[in-house]
């Protein structure tokens, strides 16, 4: 299992901060689409992926235990 | 000190983390909740941060700055939560040997912050609300990553 996280819209559209899902061995840009179907989240393609609290490309492959944060465009400051 | 917080920020404390006795300059930089953008009316702003990573990729802005300006030191404090109109949302503080580094190095961790720290913002309006995103006007990160370092 892997943990994934969302932030700012993404949480408002799927209704929840956090979810577990089984990744392992798959890469971001597949997650992404699975997280897509499953969570009826928007505009995944235009978010960032960190896994473990760095961004990664994506063609990362996750680990069993990774944390993955979709990262929408930011607006800090 | 590199830090997001949900209390008021005291630019002060900021200051006084970057003080020393080889510093002979410090620009600060406060970024305040603004009450219009683009002729709409802010009634309040919602912040929110991944807060774990945002601390930690503040504190690469704080290394990336001293690479670039040696012998500089930053801190930087964001909040997060509901702030209203003129509240401080960020202050930035660089201490330099000399001034024309601070400025600049003040400058580029405010700009690095709005590329590449995950905090995001909800502009609330009397008739909605929504978050906001991309204020660099880039097409999101088609790569997945953000802009490189420079």
């Amino acid at each position: 299992m892997i943990r994934i996280l969302f932030f700012a819209h993404l949480r408002e559209e799927t209704g929840q901060s956090e979810a577990e899902i089984e990744g392992a061995g798959k890469t971001i840009k597949q997650i992404k689409k699975e997280v897509v179907e499953q969570f009826h989240a928007s505009r995944l393609d235009s978010a960032m992926t960190a896994v473990n609290e760095e961004f990664v490309p994506e063609d990362y492959r996750v680990k069993e235990g990774d944390v993955v944060a979709f990262i929408p465009p930011v607006s800090g400051g | 000190m590199f830090k997001i917080t949900k209390q008021p920020i005291k630019m002060e404390e900021v200051v006084q983390q970057v003080i020393r006795p080889e510093a002979g300059a410090v620009v600060t930089f406060l970024g305040t909740v603004r009450e219009l953008t683009n002729g709409k009316k802010t009634l309040y702003l919602q912040y929110e941060a991944y807060e774990s990573m945002a601390e930690k990729k503040l504190r690469q802005i704080g290394e990336e700055i001293e690479k670039r300006w040696p012998g500089a030191k930053t801190a930087i404090v964001h909040r997060i939560g509901r702030l209203d109109i003129s509240d401080i949302a960020v202050a930035i503080a660089v201490s330099t040997p000399h001034r024309k580094d601070a400025y600049e190095a003040n400058r580029y961790a405010i700009e690095r912050i709005k590329e590449m720290v995950p905090i995001w913002k909800k502009e609330h309006w009397e008739d909605g609300e929504e978050w906001i995103g991309n204020q660099q006007g880039t097409i999101a990160y088609s790569d997945g990553k953000p802009p490189q370092e420079s």
